[in-house]
């Protein structure tokens, strides 16, 4: 089927069009970082780098920032332990029950974001839990595990079990194959799955609102109340700015790592 | 090296030729941890929330007392408010998916059957790149787009009118139909890309012009695809209550239950998740009837 002149023409103009409708906003924002006035009036009336200082500065800034890291980093470290496992167990082996562990494992992300969020909060005040750090680790690490989960599931089904099984013939144990054949072949999906992870962990802010408590504040939290607060809209902007552009870092990653993937793997 | 150095690992590797050849144990051990922490760090958590609708709460001291109640439910059915809500939201879930499908499908159709493969792949990341960009920020983009004195104002102004501020739930529909498009553009590009190109040069041989060809052959084909992209559409829809308090000032089922999870009343705020879930559960039922778990 070959498309006529006039329909490629509607589907390029459409395409431009999707594509002006997701970059407009991001773009805005970004002039906005440079604003020389307080206001947010549009048009800017002049550009500076002063509130790029300011938010330097800011010590809230830099402390929510040190924690998303921190929340990002323990999740993904959890999510990959545990996801790995799970998918070794439901790739390498047959058992009764099998497709009721890849459901359970992908409910918290079939369920709307506010239900995980507004049960872990009940469950802790249940338990009398102390909200902080570790309670939003606990909460980003329900959604991060199906992530790094369907990664490593998705590599083990491609990759053939014969180098597992020429590995044992050579006489090595399971802690060996798993080291020496499984692990270097898995790598580039355990690092995509774990960046994926990272990046919704460290952006993550439905769940986080329910499980943070008042005492820790995430960058996305910081956010959620710098928004409502106008003095400090011109500090948003320049943290707007920056996550827009780091944006493009995981990106990157992906994207060397796909072609990476691909001559490993076919 | 020091002695414990070695001894370490081959106590290690005693346990590893030990466990080569019980496959039952090696798997037990594989899914203990992951299966422990999801039953009960997510499960656990959804029973405590369940259970926390039937139970009541003490009118003196605020306190949810485990006494089987159904005052929640009760309330939720005769309070026109949450009926009111409930249908808001699922309107605006049913519109989001409408509108990200029309947007989405030539864009996804441009870069799987049109394109080059240069131009494809920088299709690719250019809608890959906004999936990353903090949710919060979009939010806060359209604010800043939309609020008295914003671009938009800046536009209408020549036309001698104003936007509509921070106060209107067409707002909502466009920042939520912003936020989700690249959720539905990927699903649908995958399964553009799946159709073989035999089956459109059958289809043209058998006399098939563009327009019948697109409708027997590649529709049916796609739409599980499509279905697979409303799952996430409706299903981010029908849980965000971010959107709606920045964009529009107005409540969806999200903003019921997180004003009530912290301020109101907890088992209202479980009884009330039972109305997205049964959605959501539904929602999931359908889809896989069409085929789109295997296109997600």
């Amino acid at each position: 089927m070959t498309e006529s002149r006039w329909v490629r023409i509607g589907l390029r103009v459409m395409t431009g069009v999707a594509l002006a409708f997701i970059y407009l906003p991001l773009l805005v924002v970004t002039i906005y970082a440079f604003n020389a006035s307080r206001s947010q009036a549009w048009p800017p009336p002049g550009l500076s780098l002063q509130w790029f200082i300011e938010a330097a500065g800011n010590g809230r800034v830099v402390n929510a920032f040190v924690t998303s890291l921190l929340a990002a980093a323990g999740a993904t470290a959890v999510a990959l332990v545990l996801g790995t496992a799970a998918a070794l167990g439901v790739a390498r082996h047959r058992f009764f029950g099998r497709e009721v562990i890849s459901f359970l494992l992908v409910l918290p992300i079939a369920l709307p974001g506010v239900i995980t969020g507004v049960a872990l909060a009940a469950t802790f005040t249940t338990l009398r839990v102390d909200f902080g750090l570790p309670t939003i680790i606990v909460g980003h690490a329900t959604f991060c595990v199906v992530i790094a989960y369907n990664n490593v599931v998705a590599r083990l089904r491609r990759l053939p079990r014969s180098t597992e099984e020429a590995s044992a013939d050579l006489g090595a144990d399971t802690w060996q194959t798993f080291r020496r054949v499984l692990l270097p072949a898995m790598r580039t999906a355990l690092l995509s799955g774990g960046l994926l992870a990272f990046a919704l962990s460290f952006d993550e802010v439905i769940v986080t609102n329910f499980t943070a408590g008042p005492g820790t504040e995430t960058i996305p939290l910081w956010i959620f109340s710098a928004i409502q607060r106008p003095n400090e809209l011109p500090v948003v902007n320049v943290v707007a700015l920056v996550l827009i552009v780091l944006s493009v870092v995981p990106v990157w990653l992906a994207e060397r790592l796909s072609g990476a993937a691909s001559a490993v793997v076919r | 090296m020091t002695a414990s150095a070695t001894a370490k690992p081959s106590a290690f590797r005693r346990l590893a030729t030990w466990l080569h050849g019980r496959s039952r144990l090696q798997l037990g051990l594989l899914l203990a941890s992951p299966l422990a922490w999801i039953g009960l760090a997510y499960i656990g958590s959804l029973v405590i929330l369940l259970l926390n609708a039937f139970w009541k709460t003490d009118a003196f001291s605020g306190r949810v007392v485990p006494v089987f109640t159904l005052d929640a439910f009760i309330q939720i059915a005769s309070d026109e408010v949450y009926r009111t809500i409930a249908l808001r939201t699922l309107g605006m879930a049913v519109a989001v998916t409408l509108t990200d499908v029309l947007l989405g499908f030539p864009i996804a159709y441009f870069m799987a059957r049109i394109a080059s493969r240069r131009t494809r792949r920088i299709l690719l990341i250019a809608v890959l790149l906004p999936l990353w960009a903090s949710y919060l920020v979009k939010i806060y983009a359209w604010r800043v787009i939309l609020q008295g004195n914003g671009l938009l104002d800046w536009l209408l102004e020549p036309f001698g009118i104003s936007g509509p501020g921070l106060n209107d739930l067409l707002n909502s529909w466009v920042v939520l139909s912003y936020l989700w498009l690249p959720y539905m553009i990927l699903p649908i590009f995958a399964g553009l890309e799946r159709i073989p190109e035999s089956l459109l040069e059958a289809s043209s041989d058998l006399g098939g012009k563009a327009g019948p060809t697109f409708r027997r052959v590649v529709v049916p084909l796609v739409l599980p695809a499509v279905v697979a992209g409303s799952i996430f559409t409706f299903s981010l829809t029908l849980g965000d209550y971010i959107t709606p308090t920045f964009v529009s000032g107005t409540k969806f089922i999200g903003n019921v239950i997180y004003d009530n999870s912290s301020l109101g009343s907890l088992p209202l705020a479980a009884a009330y998740s039972f109305v997205p879930i049964v959605i959501m559960v539904l929602y999931l039922g359908l889809a896989r009837r069409l085929g789109a778990f295997d296109s997600l």
